[in-house]
Order: C-alpha cells, then sequence, then structure tokens
C-alpha cells in the first residue's frame, strides 16, 4: 500500500496534505484496500466549519459504512463532486482523483499534530 | 474469507466484488457452490411424495427436465427454495447448504417405507459456470455440447475425463449452468476450466459471495434468510407463481387462507437515493411512522442504482409508492419499484 509522503494523517486514516492557503483531505490507500470497493460517497457542503474529530461525511463500500473525520479544524472550501458520479475514483487514486473536500484549517500548524507519513507507514505495516 | 453455512468461503477474490460481477455479466464467472445439498430419491411412489412436498407442479416433468419449486411448511412458510430435476430413475432434488439436514430431515419425516431418500452431498461437487460466454466455453471443452440442453434441462456430457451431470440454471440471471460431478475431481475442474476459458480468449474467474449476492439480487432472485425463510410465506414473498394449487402440497391450505384475505405485508423493490440500503435498516413512510423493514441492499453495478428488498404494508406495495430508507438514522428517499432490476437472460 502507498503512503503520500506529502501528507500527513490521522489515526483514523484520514491524509491532510496542504496545498497552498488550503489543506486537501481523502483517505489513505491502506483504508480504501481495507473498505474494499467504494459505492457511496457523501460529503458535507462547501461553507461548512468543523472541528478536528467531528465528522465530514460518509464512504460506503460494498461490504461496510464509515465515517469520515475531520483532521483538523476548518471550514469546507471545496468538495469533489466527481466522486458522486464515480466513488471508485477513491479506490483507484485516493491521493489524487479520489481526494475529498478541501479545507481552509483554522491554523496551519494543527497539521503537526498528525502522523508524518514515516509514522503512518509504521502503523499501518503493524497492522 | 468468511463462515457462510459450516464452511469457510471467500467473500470476494482479490478481483474485487463489483469487478467480479462485471466479469459474470460480460463473461463467464465461476462460482464454487460444493456447499450446496443433493439428495436422490426414489421409490414406487416417489413422484406423488415429492410433488406433495414441493409447491411447484412437477407432474409434468419429464426427463430432461428441472423446475424451480418451494419447500413450505404447514404454515405456508419457506423452508428453503430448491431444485427438482426429473432423471430417468429417481428424483434429483438440489437444496441450499444452510438447510440441508434440515431439509433432509423434513423430506424422511414425511415419507413412506416405499420411499429411498440418499444424501448425495458428500459424494457430489458443484460448480456453476454463469456468463454470456458460459456455454460458449463449456461447449468447447465438453464431450457432448451442452447448449444441446434447453433452459432448465439437464444432460449428461464429460469435461476433462470427468463425468458431469449439467443442468442449464443458475443464480446469477445469465446463461450458464451447474456442473455436479464427483467430489475427488473438484480441484481438477476448476483449475481445468479456468485453464481451458485462458486458452480460448475467453475471460473466466472465480467469483465470491459479495457478487454471488449482488448478481442474483439484481435478477430478483431470492436468498434463503431474507427474502424467504421459516417466518415468510410464498404469497407475501411474490411466489404464487412457483405454487401449484391444482395439486396437494404442505402448505396449501395456509396459502389459500392467507389469499383469502390478503398478505398483510409484500415483498418490494426500493430505490434509494443518498446512501445504500442494507438488510435490517427501517422503512418508513415519509411522516416518519415506520412501515417496513429492508431484508437485503447493496449498490447494483450493473443497473447503476442504489436498492433494497423490503417487506411493507401491502397498501403500499405499488409500484411508485414514495417511501423513506433509514439509513444509519437519516431518513433517505426511497421509490418502490418493480423487480426484477436486471432482466435474467432467459426472459429476454
Amino acid at each position: 500500500m502507498s503512503v503520500d509522503a506529502k501528507a500527513r494523517y490521522a489515526q483514523s486514516h484520514e491524509y491532510a496534505r496542504q496545498e497552498g492557503d488550503l489543506v486537501v483531505v481523502g483517505i489513505s490507500d491502506h483504508a480504501q484496500d481495507e473498505l474494499g470497493d467504494i459505492v457511496f460517497v457523501e460529503l458535507k457542503e462547501a461553507g461548512k466549519k468543523l472541528e478536528k474529530g467531528q465528522v465530514f461525511g460518509t464512504i460506503e463500500s460494498v461490504k461496510a459504512a464509515s465515517d469520515l473525520y475531520m483532521p483538523l479544524s476548518g471550514s469546507i472550501a471545496e468538495v469533489n463532486a466527481g466522486l458522486q458520479a464515480d466513488p471508485a475514483l477513491v479506490n483507484r487514486e485516493p491521493y489524487s482523483g479520489g481526494w475529498m473536500i478541501k479545507i481552509k484549517p483554522d491554523a496551519v500548524k494543527d497539521l503537526e499534530a498528525l502522523l508524518d507519513a514515516k509514522a503512518y507507514a509504521s502503523l499501518v505495516g503493524e497492522e | 474469507m468468511a463462515p457462510f453455512a459450516d464452511y469457510d468461503m471467500p467473500i470476494s477474490y482479490p478481483t474485487g466484488a463489483l469487478e467480479e460481477h462485471g466479469i459474470t455479466r460480460r463473461s463467464v464467472g465461476l462460482f464454487d457452490i460444493d456447499h450446496m445439498g443433493q439428495f436422490e430419491i426414489s421409490g414406487p411412489s416417489a413422484e406423488s411424495f415429492v410433488s406433495r412436498m414441493v409447491s411447484a407442479r412437477i407432474s409434468d416433468l419429464r426427463v430432461p427436465m428441472s423446475r424451480y419449486s418451494l419447500l413450505l411448511n404447514e404454515e405456508g412458510c419457506v423452508l428453503d427454495d430448491l431444485f427438482v430435476y426429473r432423471l430417468p430413475e429417481s428424483w434429483w432434488i438440489v437444496v441450499n447448504a444452510s438447510n440441508r439436514e434440515a431439509d433432509l430431515a423434513w423430506f424422511k419425516s414425511k415419507a413412506t417405507a416405499d420411499i429411498k431418500i440418499d444424501d448425495r452431498s458428500d459424494e457430489t461437487y458443484m460448480i456453476a459456470v454463469q456468463g454470456p460466454r458460459a456455454i460458449e466455453l463449456l461447449d468447447a471443452v465438453a464431450t457432448k455440447p451442452v447448449s444441446a440442453a434447453e433452459r432448465f434441462d439437464w444432460c449428461r456430457t464429460e469435461i476433462g475425463g470427468v463425468p458431469i451431470l449439467f443442468g442449464r440454471t443458475g443464480y446469477t440471471g445469465e446463461d450458464g449452468g451447474e456442473l455436479f460431478f464427483p467430489a475427488e475431481k473438484a480441484l481438477f475442474l476448476w483449475e481445468y476450466l479456468l485453464k481451458k476459458g485462458s486458452e480460448a480468449g475467453i475471460e473466466t474467474k472465480a467469483i465470491g459471495l459479495a457478487a454471488r449476492d449482488s448478481l442474483r439480487f439484481e435478477a430478483g432472485m431470492p436468498l434463503h434468510g431474507h427474502e424467504i425463510s421459516p417466518s415468510i410465506n410464498a404469497l407475501e414473498a411474490g411466489f404464487k407463481w412457483a405454487c401449484d394449487f391444482k395439486k396437494e402440497f404442505i402448505g396449501k391450505a395456509a396459502l389459500e387462507a392467507i389469499a383469502a384475505r390478503g398478505p398483510a405485508r409484500k415483498l418490494v423493490g426500493l430505490e434509494v437515493s443518498g446512501g445504500v440500503p442494507r438488510e435490517a435498516y427501517q422503512v418508513a413512510e415519509p411522516q416518519g411512522r415506520v412501515v417496513g423493514r429492508c431484508v437485503a441492499g447493496m449498490f447494483c453495478p450493473s443497473v447503476k442504482k442504489y436498492a433494497a428488498n423490503a417487506f411493507v404494508e401491502s397498501a403500499l406495495a405499488t409500484p411508485g409508492t414514495a417511501l423513506k430508507v433509514i439509513i444509519r438514522g437519516q431518513p433517505k428517499d426511497a421509490t418502490v419499484v418493480k423487480r426484477p432490476l436486471y432482466i435474467p437472460a432467459y426472459r429476454r
């Protein structure tokens, strides 16, 4: 399973990658593999303000449904509308085409509280 | 891998559930269905015995015909669904794995002294070969072509030196059949079919339980424990067509009483938006009153819809009725639709 070296990771397998003012959020390659074929993604709307740990959406695979958690506090700036028609993008391109939301973070330095790529790789390597 | 009726079976292979579903709809899927049970019933009064036990008409079955039927209890509820094959000297009954022992006990409990019931399950292996190219693949490797058997007919042939009883039936909505053969040849035949498919340039893959479920679901076929069960009667599940009310069969009187007053609930298809409906999710009226429950639900890869099968109050069972399915605490829009979502090959 691949790990995006430019991202940081929550214990719940969401990744957060800084791009300019915004932070791109999705789920890791490990997470999409565990879930299996993704068939549905529901995301809260742009403009929504959420705290770290709050639910920003739901992801459903053939076998299970799972909540998605904000890796850091902020407001949703953009939502990947392409996931409605093609939820399998999350399986195929978890770090690129399968991105879920872009957050305007309350504080960029909140990223430091997340695991770096190496620490996350160890976490999932051990599972 | 997951436990299924005391067997260890794969939910999906590395191919993945959605792709396995797609392969079966466009080419050939192989299904290891050995867990199913087979009984052979013979004796002077075997025909009238089998006719009393199962719901469907069988007295008109001649060699080489077979027919789908239900096995009902005295309440008209479904102990199992099964296939009845008319063999030259006996009746070949194919039942679900989870009900094999109960079914055998039920048949034996009702049999008169002249009836012989042999459990052939352990010595018989079963592989299903399903898909639009299934017959093409099997004809390429069989000594006698299986295409000679019409839908629901059986024939005997040989593949890779293994004697096969082939039934042109299936649980996917595609053409193809189910192969019955000696259990010791299982691994050989499985690998032989995969190899021959590859050599012939016919995309052939092993299919797991998740895809099996989405295939049968789209095609409107029931899964015991969901759309049919010992607490569900044949009429509310929509199986009047599988019951021959012109003959005597166990459960007939109960069904006639249910028919006279009308079933209180009915099995419907629901098309849902905003999430994936699943087994046990509640169905409600838009105003909130709970009116039913889903027995199965999923994303349907071929028709590209989110759908469920649910029992709802009969008055709400008309296609077009607007309802809600409660998905993880949220009511989501649902509409009653006609089943099946995907028209099986033999009905096109």
